[in-house]
């Protein structure tokens, strides 16, 4: 836990000095020159892309962050719900400003006008769920379409009071990257930090909270407060990504990279570190390539980005993409068969191996005796065969029966016994056997305790002598 | 008897959810080193008991006592063990992680989980017989290793009153047996639990004392004296099978008496 804290630790302090950094070269123009736009974009040549861009990644890593926590706690939608709660929190906020004497197109009083009904969103939802005979998701569906609802309607009377000044209040809907400053990239920047800082702060309290709460409660966690707090940050990452990104698909950035991330690990810490990167990277390519194209809205080609990475996870994933988990079926099921290859040629020759113990014992079957013994196409049997060859376990002599070689008997001599002892546990533990037969475990020594394994091969040798149970299961078939 | 060395003690508590009441007027002291068992049918209220115990739901009247005094005072001698069906096993941390998490009121909240710390969790999974678990993903457990992962977070505790929401339900025999040596070994030493069951037949062999539940406590006191057919058809009404059962379980306890 300690070594992690550190891992985490430095991806912080990464992601703060990024922030910086960014803010910083963001801040400073460079001369533009006459080039093709892929290169600009590419080579950060244009004063507004480089803030566009460095402002979407830090948005996307944010977000990633973010979103674990609100997956794993089951509280995806609400952050969407919340989202579209911010709307009419915008065109209010641009119709009053004038009133208190305030610039009703500046950032900075729109998202402040976008947090306080995005607040209250939120707590509508609260209120809702907790009335009776009402649940979590008709809350969360009346508050998002009446809020969003409520938002078009103030957005259209606007454009009818000051028309033509409305430039830009579309954009939260939508999102459009174009439109932002160095002021707004930064703004991003620092909710990003102090969503970030928060919930690494918080970090354990918070895993608590989403794996159980009921614990977390008994043991005097602040649960509703805790949850306040998650909430929270959304909000933060959120009103963030307005401009960018827009309302619509702000829930885009906050769930697909941590659902993603979870086909690459089980470890929570190192999915909150790759829901960050693909979201960053969601961040960084979508705004690049909605510079390139000028017409491509960006939170758009953000989302489809988002998305291509979540299905790359999907498929190509480390801990349960789709790829990793036909290879271990196939792994398993070549083991499998492996073993039911060694083991069958030992069966079928165990009563002569047995009795010229001292002499060389050449152990052959034909491939028509293996193939009666299981339910294995003959091309697949073949196939076996061939791997076990290359492996050195068998060969095929010149009469065609396959041959186990001196390592091949060694080994089928080791499954033959370890099958037998966990068969053997199976019949004298039934009680308890099912919890602890482990068939992907190389050996049963692995598994069980010496003193009890000690006690099974006693038995097994009595058996074996008694004849009580069958050499093997399959004897019968082959007779 | 001091108050303070009564583990648990309820008084007049009742639950409601709007106007229905959950359980009402219950009322009933256990006594230290003990292994008593909640006995009740399905919606009884017996994990809303437990709940109201630990402030878990709001209580609409009543005082719960843990060792003389509230639960916020002593809510740290206290190991909780949740129903396993409470949580998602799939969530992305591990065995170890899990057990850990019964010492983080210990370990405070902004000081980092410690080698000793690490120790102490290891320990308790080797107690309930999952040591060489501890590296896994929790979604590689069976269910008979998902609640001895739970019990093991309730043992690091180091508590002296341990509540367990069903933990015996849907485990296998080995880990049934594991959990009941476990129990006993806690009672020997001075620990006190309270435990809610559902296997009639197991009763008289695992619980020193019963509190039967239905919605209001309909007997409680020693196995012995309380957990008889009478009781037993009081608290679970005209439902038959469940009294066959009962049925049953009173001949075995007849024959091993």
């Amino acid at each position: 836990m300690k070594d992690r804290r550190l891992q985490s630790l430095r991806a912080m302090a990464a992601l703060l000095l990024c922030s910086f950094l960014l803010c910083g070269c963001g801040a400073t123009p460079i001369d533009t020159r006459s080039e093709s736009p892929l290169l600009r974009v590419l080579l950060l040549r244009d004063y507004n892309t480089r803030v566009v861009i460095l402002g979407a990644t830090l948005l996307g890593t944010g977000a990633g962050f973010v979103g674990c926590f609100t997956l794993l706690r089951r509280r995806a939608l609400t952050g969407d719900a919340l989202s579209h709660a911010t709307l009419p929190g915008v065109g209010l906020a641009f119709l009053l400003a004038p009133v208190a004497g305030l610039d009703g197109k500046s950032l900075p009083v729109l998202l402040f006008g976008a947090a306080v009904s995005g607040g209250l969103g939120v707590m509508a939802i609260l209120t809702i769920r907790a009335l009776p005979r009402l649940k979590e998701d008709a809350a969360l569906g009346i508050v998002l379409s009446v809020f969003f609802g409520a938002g078009i309607a103030i957005l259209s009377i606007a454009q009818q009071l000051e028309s033509g000044h409305l430039a830009g209040l579309e954009s939260f809907i939508y999102g459009r990257t174009a439109l932002m400053t160095a002021s707004d990239a930064r703004l991003i920047a620092w909710s990003g930090v102090a969503a970030t800082a928060t919930l690494f702060v918080f970090y354990r309290q918070f895993t608590l909270l989403c794996f159980d709460d009921g614990f977390a409660a008994s043991r005097g966690y602040p649960v509703a407060l805790l949850d306040v707090l998650l909430m929270t940050v959304v909000m933060l990452i959120t009103i963030a990504g307005l401009q960018a990104v827009g309302l619509v698909l702000m829930i885009a950035l906050l769930v697909i990279p941590p659902a993603a991330a979870r086909f690459w690990t089980h470890q929570l810490h190192r999915m909150v570190l790759i829901s960050a990167a693909i979201g960053s990277l969601s961040g960084l390519i979508g705004s690049a390539i909605s510079g390139v194209f000028a017409d491509l809205p960006s939170g758009a080609v953000i989302v489809l980005v988002c998305a291509g990475l979540f299905f790359f996870s999907l498929m190509f994933g480390g801990a349960r993409g789709v790829f990793v988990r036909a290879l271990r079926r196939r792994v398993l099921r070549q083991a499998i068969d492996r073993e039911h290859l060694l083991r069958g040629i030992y069966e079928l020759r165990e009563q002569e191996l047995r009795e010229r113990e001292s002499q060389p014992r050449p152990a052959a079957a034909r491939l028509t005796e293996l193939h009666e013994l299981r339910t294995w196409t003959v091309r697949q049997l073949q196939r076996q065969i061939s791997r076990c060859e290359s492996e050195g376990l068998v060969w095929r002599r010149a009469d065609g029966e396959i041959e186990l070689t001196e390592r091949g008997l060694i080994e089928a001599e080791r499954l033959v016994h370890n099958h037998r002892l966990w068969e053997l546990y199976l019949m004298t533990h039934a009680d308890v056997a099912a919890s602890r037969v482990d068939r992907q475990a190389d050996a049963v020594e692995h598994v069980l305790e010496p003193a009890l394994i000690a006690r099974l091969e006693q038995l097994m040798e009595q058996e074996r002598g008694r004849r009580i149970i069958p050499q093997s299961p399959h004897a019968k078939e082959v007779s | 008897m001091g108050s303070d060395t009564i583990p648990l003690s309820v008084q007049d508590l009742t639950v409601a959810w709007s106007r229905k009441p959950v359980i009402w007027d219950v009322e009933f002291d256990v006594t230290p080193g003990q292994l008593v068992g909640i006995i009740g049918p399905n919606g009884a209220g017996k994990s809303t008991l437990l709940k109201a115990v630990m402030d878990l739901v709001p209580k609409a009247s009543g005082r719960v006592e843990v060792f003389g005094r509230s639960w916020k005072q002593n809510r740290h001698r206290v190991g909780y063990v949740p129903q396993r069906e409470s949580v998602d096993w799939d969530f992305p941390v591990s065995v170890l992680d899990v057990v850990t998490m019964g010492l983080y009121g210990k370990i405070g909240w902004f000081r980092p989980v410690l080698r000793r710390h690490r120790e102490l969790a290891m320990r308790a999974l080797e107690r309930v017989g999952i040591g060489e678990y501890a590296g896994r993903q929790i979604s590689q457990l069976s269910g008979g290793q998902q609640q001895r992962t739970f019990l093991a977070r309730a043992l690091v505790q180091e508590a002296d009153l341990y509540l367990m929401d069903e933990p015996f339900s849907a485990v296998d025999a080995a880990t049934e047996q594991a959990i009941v040596g476990l129990l006993r070994d806690m009672r020997t030493a001075g620990k006190t639990a309270l435990v809610i069951h559902h296997d009639l037949h197991t009763v008289p062999d695992y619980f020193d004392s019963v509190v039967l539940l239905n919605m209001r406590v309909v007997a409680q006191g020693p196995t012995a004296t309380i957990f008889t057919r009478e009781n037993l058809e009081r608290t679970y009404g005209g439902r038959l099978t469940l009294l066959d059962e009962a049925t049953e379980a009173m001949r075995r306890r007849e024959r091993n008496l």
